[in-house]
């Protein structure tokens, strides 16, 4: 019998185009395979530089994202009570004449009164310069709910976090650590590093409560009690300086270590470091033990210096340092039972961190110069690497966290050399190379700078003449001073209480409030559809973009649908988060491989009407007339500085990069490019970058800034020392008496670890069991419950219950429990897990969704058994008695605390759904069709 | 009844890193990305939006998680299963129509779709469970090792891969030639002790599966172990080491 006749090379496409991922938040390339003008296929770019060809499972399901039936059609005006879904379609004049016509009074009156805050947004640069030239100081994106803690405690600490701003030595770390980690950030490298790294016989130590994820693979697994990564860092610290494990040589050349702590008693330069007349760190060069500015050409700081002065000693900061971690509190013993990690493990880690740091140190060979003008021949490797993302990071203690992480790394001489973590360009860049906030807003005016950035002391507080907060969100005041992202997850129950002061218009987008983006969802709903005495909202406008039907859009007055990734142009700059890599720069675009077969429109484009409607500045020239035809004529035409514009690449005439005149032609050589630009950091610039003068040198090259400037690793912060100094009664700018306590507790300039807040705050004999979530790596947010495909994956979230709760309380497959925190309770359906922190239960993040949204049927497994356990967490930590309302944040950067959350489970009746059940959405797109055939040709 | 070749010129197959999956799914959606818009009937997704989802897919991961059995940690497993496109197919060999087929040049297993007339003993005889009929369609799908790309001469070289292969990002699927001893697949074989699905079954299964790496293995090490010897018990002790250290810099 012969085979039947098969055809191995049938036509693949009739054309490729080449664009940028938006399932998740990693940005890779994609190759979009076309047939008969429809999307046919999806699969990573090989010449990219995030993806190198892969593609994880929502890049790979892309198109029934852009097929999806949730795609929202025209822009919609509603119709019905806000939280009906009641909506008439409306023409893009219309929409935009209304828009026009709430914003315009507000700009000549109060700008203040809008708070225009953006979700998942990668066009940041964008969308807060409109908001700059708007006005209003309410602008952020969702940083504050996301991983603020992470971006900022790295700032602080070492000019750059993980994820957008570095990454580990894929190629040669041999030891990884990795602590909780949402597995979007990154996705697809982070798993091509951790396979490299298998395949060379490298090591993964995974800490995370859940093994789940990277932790599976993981060949060691640290099931830690949530909240305590500090203390098991701490500890981690304690043992290797007692071991003396630590790298003097790397911590005297290139940290504050041997910078000099003012110790005057009392004084307000208390704890500052000591300066010489040009306000430059002193230290005392030990070749002669004079004091020195910190980069002096040849000098050698003592580590162990102590200079005696007008009757006073001061110390190194390495030697405050030390009396610190060298403290019993953080001996692995004191930390052991509050970890749930023993006190043998915590020391072999921090044995195998010192093994691999220093006895598998090894050297590239590659002559460098460092800032002080000294020629070093090698560059020398210590193969350990460390990443964390937001399972530290979301906790109120998370910024000390991730500082005492930092820490760590940089005790150990790991960063920025081979096999350590390296920076991605434009960072590492210090607090100095970046913005202080800005929050002076006047009528019909743009505001006097960016609203964001990184404050040095009380005087960058975004504080009135009166002292209270200028932002609704009350970010970069004394309740969270660094607050570096805002704090979205503030704003509507600020608004709602009109504390500090009522708005007028909320503007979201991307950002799904109404539901999982919100703690405490159901007081948010009615938040948003409460009333006052005359029957008006109290917050009287609401404007949503998204291109989905989620559920915040029925929560909205005024829909502007947004376009899918497939459908816009789109800008990865350099200016906002970006997405190179440690040995390039790099940035991209999207444009419409397809275009939309619905009346919606790119947001971006949008803004820039709206922009030229409201005659804002930037947006319209001397004569009123609009600037730029669209978003794609601004990512080209804008510039930021002379020569400097969103993308970096084929500049001028085509070959500049960085810097260079407006290129015409420059979106079709990015598209000819395969829709990214790439330029490669110099081999001598390679490692050692915020000391190495080929790198400072080619960074002033590429515009990251205008002159070189190497720094210090602040393993001593002082920023949150001049915070304390005020807290102790210096200076004019003075907290209020109920804050400062906190501040001087918790905003201490060498990481102590304290107990996450919510713990102090509730009874945990009531609430003795810790309630988290992680991200699934095939679901974004809320974005895959209506992908067909991805839905198939997780459509639904149990409650996961370690072995020993299980046991406990007798529960059997299929059975039921009730969850109740101090805040609130839900039931909902269990599931038994062995790997995993016997004091902590867990779900997948944002799989429940409400009845009607996304275009699903009301009775979708994600509507009836999945749950949020939003509804447990609340916006306000419990009441204190003293009238105050109390952020269930970070109060040092106003980080949302969502895995601060406290619970109790007992087994509860079997029910129909999981409860709370809301009432249904009126769905405004329809449902999605019963039966799914995806083929373009057969 | 079906007769299965006496013997292939390749035996075309997939090695499996258990140690290195990471159960993110890629394999599963890049697989029924190409498959639905390829070979054969689509892989319908029926009640795609509503309450009760199913959808046909040639490649799925389970998660698994195993209790060693001498105590210590739980240990969790992500199990891409597909077809191992047997030597032995039990559903060749009981396909009523000669509709499944292994073949003869590469060892593939495929169903023709145009002979086959959804009986489903094939799924039956199948003792993976790595084959689902396409409820709409009314035909038998499964891994076609992504015969129209392997070969695809509108595809770059590189790219003559299986879907799942070239998408995996942490690189745990690999292709090869099990005839060819020195195949990458047969080296990773070799060198990792890869090992047959259920090998009891007597269906001598191509694609092989890596075991996971022996974990959790740094549960306790002596303080006093010269790696950790503490430099001082005191502060001042501290100081002193410090300095003489800073001296041999």
């Amino acid at each position: 019998m012969t085979d039947p006749v098969l055809d191995t090379s049938p036509k693949v496409s009739d054309e490729v185009r080449k664009t940028t991922c938006y399932m998740c938040a990693c940005r890779c390339g994609i190759n979009v395979h076309m047939k008969d003008g429809k999307v046919a296929y999806i699969e990573g770019n090989r010449d990219h530089p995030v993806n190198k060809g892969v593609l994880c499972a929502k890049g790979s399901s892309g198109i029934m994202q852009v097929n999806a039936p949730s795609r929202l059609r025209a822009p919609l005006k509603r119709t019905g009570p806000r939280g009906s879904g009641e909506f008439e379609e409306i023409s893009w004049d219309e929409a935009l004449e209304l828009a026009r016509s709430w914003l315009d009074p507000i700009r000549k009156s109060s700008p203040e009164k809008l708070a225009f805050f953006t979700g998942r947004d990668q066009s940041q640069s964008f969308t807060s310069f409109w908001a700059q030239n708007f006005g209003t100081p309410n602008y952020a994106a969702h940083g504050g709910f996301c991983s603020v803690n992470m971006a900022t405690a790295g700032i602080y600490t070492m000019g750059g976090a993980f994820w957008e701003f570095g990454q580990p030595d894929w190629d040669h770390t041999k030891l990884f650590m990795i602590f909780g980690v949402a597995e979007d950030h990154d996705s697809n490298p982070i798993k091509m590093g951790l396979g490299k790294l298998k395949a060379r016989g490298g090591k993964v130590i995974g800490v995370n409560p859940i093994r789940s994820g990277y932790n599976a693979i993981a060949d060691e697994w640290v099931g830690i009690t949530p909240g305590t990564d500090g203390l098991f860092i701490s500890a981690l610290i304690h043992v290797l300086l007692k071991a003396g494990r630590i790298d003097l040589s790397y911590l005297s050349q290139f940290t504050n270590a041997p910078c000099l702590l003012n110790a005057t008693s009392g004084s307000p330069e208390e704890g500052l470091l000591l300066r010489d007349g040009d306000g430059k760190p002193l230290v005392v060069d030990r070749a002669n033990g004079t004091l020195q500015p910190f980069d002096k050409q040849g000098v050698n700081p003592d580590l162990a210096a102590s200079v005696d002065m007008d009757g006073v000693t001061h110390k190194t900061v390495f030697q405050h340092l030390a009396d610190r971690f060298l403290s019993n509190e953080y001996s692995p013993e004191a930390v052991s039972e509050r970890c749930g990690v023993s006190a043998g493990r915590i020391k072999a880690i921090a044995g195998e961190l010192a093994r691999v740091a220093f006895e598998e140190a090894f050297e590239l060979d590659q002559p460098w110069t460092d800032f002080r003008g000294n020629k070093h021949e090698k560059m020398l490797g210590r193969p350990v690497s460390f990443h964390a993302m937001r399972g530290i990071s979301a906790h109120s203690n998370g910024f000390q966290t991730c500082r005492t992480l930092h820490i760590l790394q940089i005790l150990l001489g790991t960063v920025e050399v081979p096999g350590g973590f390296r920076f991605k360009p434009p960072y590492p860049k210090p607090v100095e190379a970046h913005p202080t906030p800005h929050c002076h807003s006047k009528p019909d005016c743009p505001l006097d700078g960016p609203h964001l950035g990184f404050v040095r002391g009380p005087d960058d507080l975004a504080l009135k003449e009166d002292g209270t907060p200028a932002r609704i969100d009350k970010a970069f005041t004394w309740e969270n001073p660094l607050s570096a992202h805002g704090l979205m997850h503030m704003v509507i129950s600020n608004a709602h209480a009109g504390d500090p002061y009522k708005i007028d218009t909320l503007f979201f987008y991307m950002a799904n409030m109404a539901w999982n983006s919100s703690m405490n969802t159901r007081g948010v709903m009615d938040m948003l559809t409460d009333k006052d005495e005359n029957g008006d909202y109290v917050i009287p406008r609401i404007i949503y973009s998204d291109a989905y039907s989620s559920e915040m859009v029925a929560y909205a007055d005024l829909i502007l649908p947004d376009a899918t990734y497939l459908e816009r142009h789109d800008c990865i700059s350099l200016l906002d988060r970006p997405i190179c890599e440690a040995d390039a720069a790099a940035d991209a675009i999207r444009w419409p491989v397809i275009e939309p077969d619905r009346d919606v429109r790119g947001f971006q484009s949008v803004l820039i009407d709206l922009g030229a409607r409201l005659k804002l500045p930037g947006f319209v020239d001397e004569n009123g007339e609009a600037l730029y035809a669209d978003y794609a004529d601004y990512m080209v035409n804008h510039q930021r500085r002379p020569g400097i514009g969103p993308l970096a690449g084929f500049r001028g005439n085509g070959t500049e990069t960085g810097r260079g005149g407006v290129n015409p032609n420059q979106l079709e050589r990015y598209i000819e490019n395969g829709s990214f630009f790439v330029e490669h950091v110099p081999a001598e610039a390679s490692y050692y970058k915020p000391w190495n003068t080929a790198y400072q040198d080619w960074a002033v090259k590429l515009g990251f800034y205008d002159k070189p400037q190497p720094y210090l690793f602040q393993l001593y912060a002082e920023p949150l020392r001049r915070m304390q100094l005020a807290a102790e009664g210096h200076g004019d700018r003075q907290p209020p008496d109920h804050l400062r306590q906190q501040i001087i507790d918790h905003l201490d300039p060498i990481p102590a670890w304290y107990a996450p807040l919510e713990e102090a705050s509730v009874d945990t004999d009531s609430y003795p069991i810790h309630a988290l979530t992680q991200r699934p790596m095939a679901m974004y947010h809320s974005w895959g419950s209506q992908n067909a495909w991805l839905r198939q994956i997780h459509g639904h979230n149990p409650l996961y219950v370690p072995t020993k709760l299980w046991k406990e309380h007798g529960f059997k497959d299929g059975d039921w429990a009730k969850v109740t925190s101090v805040h609130g309770e839900i039931t909902v359906p269990v599931a038994h897990m062995a790997g995993l922190n016997e004091n902590t239960v867990w779900t997948w993040n944002a799989i429940g969704k409400r009845k009607g949204a996304w275009a699903l049927d009301e009775d979708a497994p994600e509507a009836t058994r999945g749950f949020l356990l939003n509804h447990l967490i609340h916006e306000l930590l419990p009441p204190k008695g003293d009238g105050l309302r109390w952020s269930n944040s970070d109060p040092v950067t106003g980080q949302a605390a969502w895995f601060d959350l406290r619970v109790r489970i007992e087994k509860a009746a079997p029910v129909e759904e999981s409860l709370p059940v809301f009432g249904a959405l009126k769905s405004p797109v329809g449902k999605g069709p019963a039966i799914v055939r995806q083929k373009v040709t057969s | 009844m079906t007769l299965l070749p006496e013997t292939t010129e390749k035996k075309l197959g997939l090695v499996i890193d258990l140690d290195t999956c990471v159960g993110c799914h890629a394999c599963v959606t890049a697989c029924k990305g190409w498959n639905t818009e390829n070979y054969g009937a689509p892989l319908s997704d029926t009640d795609a939006y509503g309450g009760d989802p199913v959808g046909t897919f040639l490649n799925r991961i389970h998660s698994y998680e195993v209790e060693p059995k001498g105590g210590g940690c739980s240990q969790t497993v992500h199990f891409p299963k597909s077809c191992l496109h047997c030597e032995d197919a039990p559903c060749v060999t009981v396909c009523p129509t000669g509709a499944s087929y292994k073949r003869t040049e590469d060892g593939i297993v495929l169903v023709n779709e145009d002979a086959c007339i959804g009986c489903g003993l094939c799924a039956w005889a199948c003792p993976y469970g790595a084959r689902e009929m396409d409820p709409t369609a009314g035909v038998m799908k499964k891994c076609t090792l992504c015969v129209d790309r392997i070969y695809n001469d509108n595809l770059p070289e590189e790219d003559r891969v299986p879907a799942c292969v070239r998408t995996c990002p942490a690189g745990a699927r690999h292709f090869g030639d099990f005839a060819d001893p020195d195949s990458n697949v047969s080296k990773l074989v070799a060198e990792r002790g890869g090992i047959d699905l259920m090998p009891e079954q007597g269906t001598k299964p191509v694609n092989k599966y890596l075991p996971p790496r022996p974990k959790d293995q740094l549960q306790d090490m002596d303080v006093l172990t010269p790696l950790l010897e503490p430099v001082a018990e005191e502060p001042k002790g501290f100081l002193a080491w410090l300095d003489k250290r800073l001296e041999a810099l």
